[in-house]
């Protein structure tokens, strides 16, 4: 495997512990005094009330909004494209086997 | 311990299949006899696989004819061409064994505890097991006759167990589209076999592949094959079926049908390289392989990121990474004929590609039981309506960030390893088709990183504040797959050198698979 001889895993993991080991150092010298349940540890909303968790929660379907936005020529004839029907399953599999068998005939007569 | 290597080919498919007509009897003496029995079962066949691999790296490829006095009598006396059934296993064949073998252990592991919650469980099991027997047959098989007849018992089984949960409209819905795709495609490969027999009088691979005149016909059979072969591993644009039988299937039968589909990439790789091999023009059939491929990569891809359903998007993620072995091995594929690029970057493209298919194994075989297992917790699959699971599902949360990094290619992670094979070889032949895979594997993360936010991250909602972790065996179901999973990412070189490359040089060599059988006639 010469192409991965530069490669060594074992390296990587152990920088992602030292990286670990640091992001722990810093944690470690955080504030500790804190009071749990009070307003230290509520979250804090300009001094409006936070909404419920329900509406906090950003959903799947908000999220990449501006890229299926941006890529709406692309995915508007993809998503047609798949009917959930199974005859134009079968009619894709037909059209591939026609354009497979086209294609090995003209290169064979070429 | 001679004996049971020389008989494990045929035992690897015979104790499954009995196994599978014992458990709805056991099952009525007892069900954890039951479980016990399709447990030790597929442990059995785990160890054969692993013994049979021992010897096929030290002493090559493996013969077993049914039938004849010796195992490996291939011809009978008085005869030219070998008549009998013929399983011929070599590296290729025994590599997707031990995927096989591998993800059926684990996916019925963590299958057990779902089915305590469900009726049917010894027909359950049968199914199963005939679908272990189906892709175990269909990848040590050397005849193209039972290849056929095992793709059969693996569609069938496939599709009853995609509409297991016949309570849900879908489920019978993915699992009818299963059986018809999976009809049309036997059909047409059993067409693809008259055609050979009408010509050559023949079904042994390794005989059809020495009697091979490529004449037109063998065309229009290649044509045939490639694309039910391809149809059946949902290779773009004949993928469409996929989403809607991995989304519906049941526990840990998901990862099982999609190995199955990964035995029908098997079969195009031994049509393409061992049946056709250099008599074709593989530069032709390679540029379709690889086609198809950066088209499953792409469409998979920008179609997965734009699921809300969680399992439609793991399965429209599981023919993206179909498209990376296609391009992989169609590098390999159209640069056969040509000794230099081969030795060049083809063979380093093809163990690439092969190494994504163990890989891919592994990791989507493990995020589809974490979806799954989101789907067990919360009774949905909808990614809309989930939230804050890491909070209640920690060891499956783990399992999934695992899963996600590894199929993303991050590395350290093994499909960075694989990923990174195919872009370095790849780029040599074509620099676009590795930008264009590059490119995929960042949408890739994108798509994960949406699904964790969505499913794993932000505040705990109150309608999931009494969901737990699942249950034991199917964290043990989990946990295998990720250890193995980090096993393969801390040693690649030792995987790739010991059980990938002598899969791709099995492929490459057609003689040698040839002589095995017709021993140099």
């Amino acid at each position: 495997m010469a192409s991965l001889a530069f490669w060594n895993p074992i390296a990587c993991i152990i920088a992602f512990v030292v990286l670990v080991a640091i992001i722990y150092l810093f944690r470690s010298r955080g504030q500790k005094k804190y009071k749990k349940g009070t307003a230290q540890t509520q979250i804090f909303l300009s001094g409006e009330k936070p909404p419920d968790a329900e509406q906090r929660h950003i959903r799947a379907h908000n999220i990449y909004w501006g890229f299926f936005q941006a890529l709406k020529q692309y995915y508007d004839p993809t998503i047609k494209a798949h009917t959930g029907i199974i005859n134009d399953y079968i009619i894709w599999f037909i059209t591939l086997v026609a354009v497979t068998a086209v294609i090995l005939f003209i290169v064979w007569l070429t | 311990m001679h004996t049971l290597v020389a008989h494990s080919a045929i035992l690897i498919i015979a104790i499954p299949l009995l196994a599978a007509f014992l458990t709805p009897l056991i099952s009525r003496v007892s069900k954890k006899a039951r479980d016990i029995l399709v447990i030790a079962t597929l442990v059995f066949v785990e160890f054969l696989v692993i013994i049979l691999a021992k010897d096929i790296y030290l002493n090559g490829i493996h013969i077993y004819t049914l039938g004849a006095s010796s195992p490996s009598l291939t011809i009978p006396e008085h005869y030219m061409v070998p008549v009998r059934i013929i399983l011929e296993v070599d590296a290729m064949s025994i590599f997707m064994g031990i995927i096989s073998a591998t993800v059926s252990l684990a996916a019925t592991i963590y299958s057990i505890s779902f089915m305590k919650e469900e009726t049917g469980g010894d027909r359950f099991y049968t199914l199963l097991l005939l679908l272990v027997v189906g892709m175990l047959g269909l990848e040590f098989t050397g005849d193209m006759f039972n290849m056929f007849v095992f793709l059969e018992i693996l569609s069938i089984s496939g599709a009853a167990l995609a509409a297991f949960r016949t309570r849900f409209a879908d489920a019978l819905e993915g699992g009818f589209k299963y059986i018809v795709i999976s009809a049309v495609g036997a059909l047409v490969i059993l067409f693809a076999i008259g055609i050979f027999y009408s010509q050559y009088n023949l079904l042994n691979i390794a005989a059809l592949a020495q009697a091979m005149q490529y004449t037109m016909l063998d065309k229009i059979a290649l044509a045939l094959l490639a694309m039910a072969f391809t149809m059946k591993l949902a290779g773009v644009p004949m993928h469409m079926w996929a989403p809607d039988t991995y989304s519906v299937a049941p526990a840990g039968t998901t990862p099982m049908i999609y190995i199955a589909s990964q035995a029908c990439l098997y079969g195009l790789f031994r049509t393409c390289f061992t049946l056709y091999g250099v008599t074709l023009n593989t530069a032709t059939i390679g540029w379709i392989v690889i086609i198809i491929g950066v088209l499953s990569m792409f469409v998979g891809v920008t179609m997965a990121v734009h699921q809300s359903d969680v399992k439609r998007l793991m399965a429209y993620h599981a023919i993206s990474q179909s498209g990376y072995m296609l391009l992989g091995v169609g590098v390999g594929l159209a640069v056969l004929g040509n000794p230099e690029a081969l030795a060049s970057y083809g063979r380093e493209a093809m163990s690439g590609g092969i190494f994504h298919i163990i890989n891919n194994a592994l990791y989507k075989g493990l995020l589809f039981l974490t979806a799954e297992a989101l789907f067990f917790r919360l009774g949905t699959r909808d990614l809309n309506k989930m939230g804050g699971m890491c909070r209640n599902m920690k060891y499956t949360s783990i399992f999934f960030i695992i899963g996600a990094l590894a199929i993303s290619g991050i590395p350290p992670f093994n499909g960075f390893t694989s990923k990174l094979m195919i872009y370095e070889s790849v780029y040599r032949f074509n620099p676009i088709l590795s930008v264009i895979a590059m490119l995929v594997s960042i949408i890739t993360l994108a798509s994960f990183t949406k699904a964790f936010q969505a499913a794993f991250t932000g505040p705990a909602l109150p309608q999931y504040k009494d969901v737990k972790e699942v249950p034991k065996p199917m964290l043990i179901g989990m946990g295998i797959l990720t250890i193995i999973i980090i096993f393969f990412s801390l040693f690649p070189g030792l995987i790739v050198n010991s059980i990938v490359n002598p899969a791709t040089d099995a492929l490459i060599n057609q003689a040698t698979y040839i002589n095995a059988v017709m021993g140099g006639l």
